[in-house]
């Protein structure tokens, strides 16, 4: 773009302009972190100083909530304690210190792991499918593309959990419920028309002489598809990656609803936390603090791409 | 190196005939250019060349062998796009190399191609930088190299100076001529500049609306154009016309315009009844006090060693190039005199031009 600013420039805002949009941008970012802050904060409270009134900002930090989220402990009598070798490790001084005795890990990595494998295992079969979608949308003679192209986008019209019921049915004579593939393929189909019209836009603004040069030069459809690209396409795909990759990471109602055992997710096992014995709230901080960490690392790693994406191509050149 | 050979090519999208009825042959070695308006069907003639675009009907001879129905991979034949398709994500140096990857090749002998592809073209020094840091010019050159790395049959070019400012343009017209000259490799070049094509070319192939209207060597285009699109089309300015309703008995050799007679050349064929267009190259037109066609200066544009002076005749307006050193004045009233063996003449109906004998044609051969 060349440069339009000066004087008479209505695009240029002005410096007060500038100041009051920085002050709303910083209000705006406390707003949203503090809540995580907190969080974050009370994960390392002891469980009398997460509920001490008026709240504690001095306190001494302490990993019970982490130890009390991937253990299950059991309430002994002090006699029993007394009756025990001396403790082995500082997570077991930690829970004697509570008249407890460290019964077992918890299901919590379990349910980690179960988030990250339907997570990510939907985002990349929507991604990959929504990719080559769009591709041919985008590319060859689709018969009724556009009613094609609506119709996939109509799938989102309806709140997913509306239909809820029937495919609770459906997952339990299927034998898909509380399975791994059963949440994958669920998430996927939620997400994959997005991937199709983000994908296609992205694809859209990728010039088709690339391909055709890649063609001339003896390469074939497939070929020039993946090498020339999806390279080209790299910045979209991390961006669709990102939007489906939250969706599924923090679904509730479904994964509520098909899962309960093996394939539960983290989401709708947090809440269980706060049943255990009391309201243990630094371990549901814990909780919520670590499940936050893969969709943070993730954007994180792809930021550069999705600054880019996120403008859906108005920066390229 | 090949020949090219196109019979009766159409292409239609729908109800939108892009290209119809053209029929032309690229011989071997030959520049040949396609020259014509935005939109006149160039780029689709180029790809359906190329193979990335399949005919309506007709067909495409590479080398005599039938190839309209092949796929681009097996033409054998480079293409450079007006924005040059260079892969952003690759090197210079990969870019280049692409095609011969595709091929198999092996890499020491990829290394060496593309360096010698490389210093032809004086890009040795930039192999290694990314593509997106590269001036327009030097892009050029990439895109040049990713052609002329694996020897195809044949070079095709759709507007690759078309990115390109005026001023570099002209250099990169003298540097593709140059690379031409050394390679001799048939090579379709398409351009709706004129001026590119006139000096570039060893043919010129004029399309107007779909169809070839002229093709042949550019001085044969410039001074014998077969219609008066073509003669309005090539030069700067272009040919003038002058409506002559009055027509021209058969056998005649003047027509009578206000004020006197304008000798014409011989007609070759039989003149249609009806009006007719006399066609005047702005550089075949002197002052002449003597000169019974009389004309007043409209306005005077000095160049240098010429100038264009714009002037008012009972039969219309004219453009005309006269050397710097004759006066002209605007608001005078000049005779006009016009070199008789260049003058053009056009049906007016149709304008279809009607051949005419040159007495210079027989001097220069
Ligand atoms: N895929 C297509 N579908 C429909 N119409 C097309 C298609 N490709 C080209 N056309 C039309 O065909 C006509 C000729 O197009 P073409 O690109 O060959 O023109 P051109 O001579 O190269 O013009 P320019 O100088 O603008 O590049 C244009 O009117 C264009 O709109
Ligand atoms: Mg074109």
């Amino acid at each position: 773009m060349s440069g339009r600013t000066g004087a008479h420039s209505v695009v240029e805002p002005s410096p007060l302009t500038r100041r009051i949009a920085g002050a709303l941008v910083i209000c705006y970012a406390l707003i949203a972190i503090v809540p995580l802050l907190w969080i974050f904060v009370t994960g390392f409270k002891t469980p009398p100083d997460s509920i001490a009134y008026p709240p504690k900002m001095m306190f001494t930090p302490s990993l019970e909530g982490y130890v009390n989220l991937f253990t299950t402990r059991s309430r002994q009598s002090p006699e029993y304690m007394a009756s025990l070798p001396p403790a082995e490790t500082w997570y077991d001084r930690l829970a004697r210190s509570r008249n407890m005795v460290i019964a077992g890990p918890s299901k919590y990595g379990q349910r980690f792991v179960n988030s990250l494998v339907v997570a990510f295992g939907s985002t990349i079969l929507a991604v990959s499918l929504g990719t080559l979608t769009a591709y041919a949308f985008s590319r060859f003679r689709v018969p009724l593309a556009d009613d094609l192209m609506f119709f996939i986008l109509s799938t989102r019209m309806m709140p997913p959990i509306a239909v809820a019921i029937p495919i609770y049915l459906m997952y339990r004579s299927l034998g898909l419920s509380d399975t791994w593939l059963g949440m994958i393929l669920l998430y996927t189909a939620v997400n994959v028309s997005l991937a199709v019209w983000l994908m296609k836009g992205f694809i859209d603004e990728i010039p088709r002489e690339y391909e055709e040069a890649a063609l001339i030069d003896g390469y074939t459809r497939l070929q020039a598809f993946y090498k020339v690209v999806l390279p080209q396409a790299a910045t979209g795909i991390a961006a669709t990656a990102i939007f489906c990759l939250i969706f599924a990471w923090n679904e509730y109602a479904f994964a509520a609803l098909l899962t309960s055992g093996n394939a539960q997710t983290a989401p709708p096992f947090i809440p269980t936390i706060i049943g255990e014995g009391g309201l243990d709230w630094p371990a549901v901080a814990a909780g919520a603090s670590l499940f936050l960490l893969p969709i943070v690392v993730f954007t994180v790693i792809l930021r550069k791409h999705l600054l880019r994406g996120i403008t859906f191509g108005a920066v390229r050149k | 190196m090949a020949e090219i050979r196109i019979q009766d090519l159409r292409k239609a999208f729908g109800d939108f005939v892009a290209v119809e009825r053209s029929s032309f042959t690229v011989r071997d070695g030959d520049f040949f250019v396609m020259l014509g308006p935005s939109g006149c069907g160039k780029t689709t003639t180029l790809r359906m060349i190329a193979g990335l675009e399949l005919p309506t009907s007709g067909t495409i001879l590479l080398d005599g062998e039938d190839v309209t129905f092949r796929r681009a991979a097996q033409r054998d034949i480079a293409f450079v796009f007006q924005l040059f398709a260079l892969y952003p994500h690759m090197s210079v140096r990969r870019n280049i190399a692409f095609p011969l990857v595709c091929q198999g090749m092996a890499r020491a002998e990829i290394a060496a191609a593309v360096q010698e592809a490389a210093r032809f073209l004086r890009i040795d020094h930039l192999l290694d930088r990314a593509v997106s840091g590269l001036s327009s010019g030097d892009r050029q050159r990439v895109a040049l190299g990713r052609a002329i790395v694996r020897r195809p049959k044949a070079f095709l070019m759709d507007e690759p100076l078309g990115a390109l400012d005026a001023e570099f343009r002209a250099l990169m017209c003298q540097e593709l001529r140059a690379l031409h000259e050394r390679l001799r490799a048939t090579t379709v070049y398409v351009t709706h500049d004129q001026l590119e094509a006139m000096s570039m070319a060893d043919t010129v192939a004029v399309m107007n609306q779909g169809a070839v209207e002229q093709v042949g060597p550019p001085q044969q285009i410039y001074d014998n154009p077969v219609s008066m699109f073509v003669a309005d089309f090539i030069g700067s300015p272009p040919m003038n016309f002058l409506a002559m309703p009055g027509g021209l008995a058969s056998g005649e050799r003047s027509i009578s315009v206000a004020g006197g007679q304008i000798e014409i050349p011989p007609p070759t064929a039989a003149i249609p009844p009806g009006e007719l267009t006399l066609g005047i190259r702005p550089e075949h037109i002197s002052f002449d006090d003597a000169a019974a066609m009389r004309a007043g200066v409209v306005a005077v544009e000095y160049l240098g060693t010429t100038q264009l002076v714009t002037l008012d005749t009972a039969h219309g307006r004219l453009k005309a190039r006269l050397p710097a050193v004759t006066s002209a004045r605007v608001g005078e009233t000049v005779g006009l005199a016009f070199l008789t063996q260049r003058l053009s003449l056009f049906d007016g109906a149709t304008g279809r031009a009607i051949p005419v004998r040159r007495p210079m044609e027989a001097l220069h051969g």
